[in-house]
């Protein structure tokens, strides 16, 4: 493997992971390129075992292209990872052996039933056959589809589907399971749903989970996430240190008059509000006392206020200087642009 | 005796991935096998339309033709001399076809599931193509009990001879559809190239006329379309079943002949059997690359 050199300014470093013996996935300096453009430029961090691991970042940040090298299905342009403690250009046979694999896209098979899809994967994976019955019966029961093994895949709803090839990916009991974005697609009460099964087999199963999303309230769950934005991680820490490191509360005011408030704000206190989500809107240190002042200085009649302490969506904002939403957008522009050119060249 | 609670905790029933190897991969080709025959037999509507077309060449064409050719065909049924040419037709495009739905796979994501398995890949693609083999094949035999409508004799030896031989063809026409769907990314494009080979193939091999008295040009066209290799063989197998005076015999089922020379069946078959063995390998090779 030739060694890439890191841009030592791309990485905000790699705090020291908790302990727990050696690493599960470990990363170091991965890159991937299409051309000229960077997909992944130069990331590093290790997964524990046992943990819940985050890649949190807008939609072509380069979060599946880091699983797609983890999962050995694109090779690396530089840098190296392991996986189980195998790497994964070398050993990519050791490698499947140990990971499990839910895409974003469903993968399964949808004119073969529940039960069928499974043992295709147990042949596949080469689950001992004394083993099989009892494994399939466990993984469908941890995801509720016991009862509906013998239905055809194509009749089951899409959060179904997900529940499905979750337990499918945990059928040959996988040291880390690889989740693309779990929930992308589903409604809100079968997202949070689909977590309750994923914190369920974290609770029965000895397992590392590795996971991306762009849903802000979804990296909640995880014991640490990485932010990752154009193909570099810019923080890595656990939810609560990021959100601490933020360190302002959000405050929000209905007012008579939202214009003259943020006049207001500003000549007074020296606070730049602005209009969000239809409220004015600002940051402040420590909310609950700033809100006593507000009501006594501010002059203009106050309907409402609520004080929020810092959310991820805000830890992101600080991080990247902008939101997770418009840094999709901007994405998308540049993915046009990057199609645009490369349709240019040929 | 203890009560025991409620709540029955659960014990993780543990599974070792076994090392990777020669069963493992035997294990992975027999399972994609199974999934072909599963899906095939699942979709009875499919092998019902697939034979309408054949039974539409037989019956119809060759009724209809049977008018003009009564001088021709040495006083043979036109349906008989068609049968074993129309049969090679019943699992042209179900072989195709079946190759065809690993494209299918890659469109709905099912190939995924089978690249990133700890198999060899080589083992997907021989599991493919043996499944879709099977599948033809079957759709072969079903259209093989209609020979006694046009006075084909069930003769076990001939039935026998003839499913061996529809295995073989059936083999090599997945291979092939294989080879094609390892580079091709949608269903509609390669239907378009399959349609493109397949068709002039047919028309070629000699299924609906007698390779005898052919223009030059065609003669060698006939010489180099692997579907004659096949055809033949079959038509060979038939007629030697038949009571049939030896100047039909010489007329209709002449044999191919290279510079004259009457190529044996076995050369005739083990061609169609190493066409089948370089296209699975280049497929398997393909597959085997792709990222």
């Amino acid at each position: 493997m030739t060694t890439v050199g890191v841009d030592a300014s791309g990485g905000a470093g790699t705090p020291a992971p908790p302990d727990g013996g050696e690493p599960v996935v470990s990363v170091r300096g991965l890159v991937k390129r299409y051309g000229d453009v960077e997909a992944v430029a130069g990331i590093d961090f290790d997964v524990m075992p046992g943990e819940t691991f985050g890649f949190l970042g807008p939609n072509g940040a380069g979060k599946s292209t880091t699983i797609n090298m983890l999962c050995t299905l694109v090779k690396p342009s530089g840098g190296s990872a392991t996986v189980a403690s195998h790497d994964v250009v070398a050993r990519r046979h050791q490698v499947r052996r140990n990971i499990g694999l839910v895409f974003q896209d469903t993968t399964l098979d949808s004119y073969l039933t529940a039960e069928r899809n499974l043992l295709f994967h147990a042949e596949l994976y080469g689950v001992p056959k004394a083993v099989v019955g009892d494994r399939i019966r466990q993984v469908l029961d941890m995801v509720g589809l016991w009862e509906r093994r013998g239905s055809l895949v194509r009749t089951f709803s899409g959060g179904m589907q997900r529940r499905l090839e979750i337990a499918r990916g945990l059928l040959h009991s996988p040291r880390v399971l690889f989740l693309d974005e779990p929930t992308v697609g589903l409604d809100p009460q079968t997202r949070s749903s689909i977590w309750d099964y994923i914190n369920e087999l974290k609770r029965r199963e000895d397992i590392t989970i590795f996971l991306t999303t762009h849903y802000m309230d979804e990296a909640e769950h995880c014991d640490r996430i990485a932010i990752i934005d154009n193909g570099r991680i810019v923080v890595l820490d656990s939810p609560d240190v990021l959100k601490a490191s933020v360190g302002k509360d959000r405050v929000q005011l209905h007012t008579a008059d939202d214009s003259a408030a943020i006049e207001a704000l500003k000549q007074r206190f020296d606070i730049a509000a602005a209009i969000r989500e239809g409220a004015v809107t600002f940051a402040v240190a420590s909310g609950e006392q700033f809100v006593p002042r507000l009501f006594a200085e501010l002059g203009v009649p106050i309907r409402s206020v609520s004080v929020a302490r810092p959310s991820l969506d805000d830890v992101f904002m600080s991080y990247t200087g902008t939101t997770i939403r418009d840094a999709e957008a901007s994405s998308t522009d540049q993915m046009r642009a990057f199609v645009a050119a490369f349709r240019g060249r040929r | 005796m203890a009560v025991q609670p409620a709540v029955t905790t659960p014990t993780v029933v543990g599974v070792r991935v076994p090392e990777g190897g020669l069963r493992q991969d035997l294990r992975a080709v027999k399972v994609v096998w199974q999934r072909e025959l599963i899906r095939f037999v699942s979709d009875r509507a499919r092998i019902f339309t697939a034979l309408l077309q054949p039974v539409l060449f037989l019956f119809v064409l060759g009724t209809g033709l049977s008018a003009l050719a009564s001088g021709g065909s040495g006083g043979v049924n036109l349906r008989t001399f068609m049968f074993p040419g129309v049969l090679s037709m019943a699992l042209l495009f179900t072989a195709a076809f079946s190759a065809g739905s690993i494209v299918w796979d890659r469109e709905f994501g099912f190939l995924r599931e089978m690249l990133v398995a700890p198999v060899r890949r080589g083992a997907i693609v021989i599991g493919k193509c043996l499944g879709g083999a099977t599948v033809a094949a079957g759709q072969g035999v079903v259209f093989l009990t209609l020979a006694g409508l046009v006075d084909v004799p069930y003769s076990p030896v001939l039935m026998i001879t003839l499913v061996a031989e529809l295995l073989l063809l059936a083999f090599t026409l997945t291979a092939f559809g294989l080879m094609a769907a390892a580079r091709i990314r949608s269903m509609q494009s390669f239907m378009a190239i399959v349609q493109m080979f397949l068709l002039p193939m047919f028309f070629l091999s000699g299924a609906l006329y007698p390779l005898s008295n052919l223009p030059t040009w065609l003669r060698a066209l006939t010489r180099i379309d692997p579907l004659t290799y096949a055809v033949d063989p079959m038509r060979r197998a038939v007629f030697a079943h038949l009571a049939i005076p030896a100047a039909a015999q010489r007329l209709l089922n002449p044999g191919v002949t290279w510079f004259g020379w009457r190529v044996p069946t076995l050369v005739e078959l083990g061609l169609v059997l190493v066409m089948g063995l370089v296209m699975l390998g280049i497929a398997m090779a393909e597959f085997s690359r792709a990222e």
